[in-house]
């Protein structure tokens, strides 16, 4: 069973989120600022992590950076409300799996957390 | 005085204010020309006009001293011959009475022999005569019988007895022939004075008056104090005759005056007075004459000075035109580019605002998207219950309510960041049968009959599905906009080569105006004021750019609008 954890300070929609996916035999844990993220990160160490970019403290790319620094191998998946061009290729930049935009479809969500985990393998092999 | 006439002339050369002020309004520019036109012609018409006065004056002070001058110079020596004349006829005289006594004179004999010798010596002596105490000639030498006569009361004798000698101004007396006297008085031992009398021919002065060598037009006379002509003159008047014009104020040496005679004329007179006898000497030019250079200089000068004003007044004029012409277009370039800035400017805004409002929507958006999604996979696992399906029904169609909602945003955001174009293969013709599909109701309301010719063996061509039909949402909609209801709208499509496909959008609805054409592609340019945001075709351009392809569109006001589209086969 694949453990994602999902962030985001919007606590409606990564709470609805998080109970789609188990509903999906996916384990989701939740964060819905950096801080906390970091935390979880470093306690439960999720293969895949999808993340909001704009949170109030600790933003979205601070967190993706610290993450690449102290835990390569973690997938991180940018997911935002804001389409900037600029933002999606910082992010690229920093090590993100991909960026994708809300509201998004939860089958191409999980197709892309699914692919993550399977660069994975794929590499390793 | 000095710092008022600087502030003057900054004044005249300052240029106002206004002028300076880009409004683009034409009268700015006349101003401006007016402005310049100006400054130029002073300061080359200036120094031209003090060059043409200074000319002036320096010829003419020239021309005055070279012709003017030397009429005086030949009124002095003429007198001075005059002068020396009768003071040589009056040295003869006196030279005889006082060298010979009253008796040796009153001997007749002695008196002709002596007048033969003034004669032959001296020349111009007409005669000679002894008058003694009681006026009378008691002896007299020369060709008319005078002597015996009695000349008590003459102006002469009474002139001679308080001076001692005289010479008279010419007069017609006993003899009725013009001459003058000579007279020289003596005293005898007695106390009784006697007088020594000759008679001087006039001819003698006007051979004096020839030798000036004077030209046809001049003139030139001896006139008395009282202003009786004491030679003939050629214009004003015989010997004794008045001279018909008032005599020039006293000068004993030459003095030259511009004026008119009795007739009118302009003329120099050059004039001396004679200490004595009171005669005066005048010279008489007219001044048409003398100054015939000057005027021709003159002339000329006004006529070089004019031509250079023509000349002036027509470069200044055709530079101030250019000049005025290239800052008037070089205004109206920096007019469009800061035009062309505010769009972008406004473009860019629009971009923020879109970007975000599509942000602020769309994590709402997911929220709605997330609990209608969890709401049908609750419903989904659910064993089956009275109107599971509708439930189920409902949820989908949220759900794709919102899928419709972001696709509105993410186009948004797109038009904000230019969003990355999606390559696929597809099939040009489905592309424009699913936007008809958006239209069709409208068509059909409308009555718009929808001229379909689409190529079926057009090949696929790998391009954005999603900017395409954006693109050909964005044309057809205005032509539906363009035509009346029961207008006509016909798609074509075709290939044109190996690389390219054609489609062309003919509508017959109102048309457009050359202007119109010419700005139609430009940001927020609509011609359906408070309908259109004036973005439509302005987006389509930038996206057929993208994709590598073109657009060209004709049109005539009243006849209808043809949208040509060129894609390219393959990406680019």
């Amino acid at each position: 069973m694949m453990k994602v954890l999902l962030v985001d300070d919007e606590r409606e929609f990564v709470t609805t989120l998080a109970e789609r996916l188990q509903l999906r035999d996916i384990i989701p844990l939740v964060a819905t600022d950096g801080d906390q993220a970091l935390q979880i990160i470093e306690s439960e160490k999720p293969p895949v992590v999808v993340m909001d970019v704009m949170m109030p403290g600790l933003g979205g790319l601070d967190v993706l950076q610290a993450v690449k620094r102290r835990h390569p191998e973690i997938h991180v998946i940018l997911l935002t409300g804001r389409g900037s061009t600029q933002d999606g290729i910082r992010g690229m930049r920093l090590g993100a799996f991909d960026y994708l935009m809300k509201p998004v479809k939860i089958e191409k969500l999980i197709e892309t957390m699914e692919s993550a985990c399977r660069s994975d393998t794929e590499s390793a092999v | 005085m000095v710092s008022r006439l600087l502030n003057r002339i900054r004044s005249l050369f300052s240029v106002p204010l206004s002028l300076y002020r880009r409004d683009g309004s034409p009268h700015r520019y006349k101003q401006l020309r007016r402005y310049m036109a100006a400054i130029m012609l002073l300061i080359t018409i200036i120094p031209l006009l003090l060059m043409a006065v200074i000319n002036y004056h320096e010829y003419q002070k020239a021309l005055r001293s070279e012709i003017i001058l030397p009429l005086g110079t030949l009124v002095n020596k003429t007198k001075h011959s005059f002068e020396l004349f009768l003071a040589e006829r009056l040295s003869a005289v006196s030279f005889i009475a006082s060298g010979y006594s009253f008796e040796e004179l009153a001997d007749q004999n002695a008196l002709n022999r002596m007048f033969r010798v003034v004669k032959n010596e001296f020349g111009g002596f007409i005669d000679l005569g002894l008058i003694d105490s009681s006026g009378i000639q008691i002896s007299y030498a020369g060709p008319y019988r005078l002597k015996g006569k009695q000349y008590t009361g003459q102006h002469w004798l009474q002139e001679v007895i308080v001076k001692g000698e005289h010479i008279s101004d010419v007069f017609l007396g006993y003899r009725k022939f013009p001459h003058l006297v000579i007279v020289v008085q003596k005293e005898l031992d007695t106390g009784d004075s006697w007088v020594l009398r000759a008679t001087i021919d006039t001819e003698r002065f006007d051979n004096l008056i020839a030798s000036m060598g004077l030209d046809p037009a001049s003139d030139a006379f001896i006139v008395n104090r009282e202003g009786v002509l004491q030679t003939s003159s050629r214009f004003y008047g015989k010997v004794l005759e008045p001279l018909p014009f008032p005599l020039p104020p006293l000068s004993y040496e030459s003095n030259i005056l511009e004026t008119k005679d009795h007739m009118g004329r302009d003329i120099f007179l050059a004039y001396a007075y004679f200490v004595s006898p009171s005669y005066v000497l005048m010279l008489i030019k007219p001044q048409s004459q003398v100054l015939k250079s000057w005027y021709g200089l003159k002339a000329e000068i006004l006529l070089i000075f004019l031509f250079s004003v023509i000349a002036i007044v027509f470069v200044v004029l055709k530079l101030t035109n250019t000049m005025v012409k290239r800052i008037q277009a070089s205004d109206e370039e920096c007019d469009a580019t800061f035009h062309q800035i505010e769009h972008t400017n406004k473009l860019a805004s629009i971009g923020r605002l879109a970007a975000g409002v599509a942000h602020e929507i769309n994590n709402p958006m997911a929220i709605i998207n997330e609990k209608a999604g969890l709401m049908g996979d609750i419903i989904h696992s659910m064993p089956s219950f009275d109107n599971k399906e509708k439930f189920l029904s409902l949820t989908k169609h949220i759900l794709e309510s919102v899928d419709r909602c972001s696709t509105i945003t993410h186009r948004l955001l797109g038009f904000a960041r230019r969003m990355d174009v999606e390559m696929e293969r597809l099939d040009l013709n489905g592309v424009i049968m699913e936007v008809l599909g958006f239209l069709e109701k409208d068509a059909f309301h409308r009555s718009i009959e929808i001229d379909l010719q689409l190529d079926e063996r057009l090949s696929q061509i790998e391009s954005d599905r999603g900017q395409l039909q954006q693109v050909f949402l964005n044309i057809l909609n205005n032509a539906f906009a363009a035509v009346d209801d029961g207008g006509r709208i016909s798609i074509v499509s075709r290939e044109i080569d190996t690389d390219m496909i054609e489609v062309t959008i003919t509508d017959n609805g109102v048309g457009m105006s050359e202007d119109t054409l010419g700005h139609i592609f430009d940001p927020f340019f609509s011609t359906r004021k408070g309908y259109g945001t004036g973005l439509g075709l302005s987006i389509t351009y930038g996206i057929i750019q993208k994709i590598g392809g073109d657009i060209q569109v004709t049109s005539k006001e009243g006849e209808g609008a043809v949208f040509t589209i060129y894609l390219p086969k393959t990406a680019q």
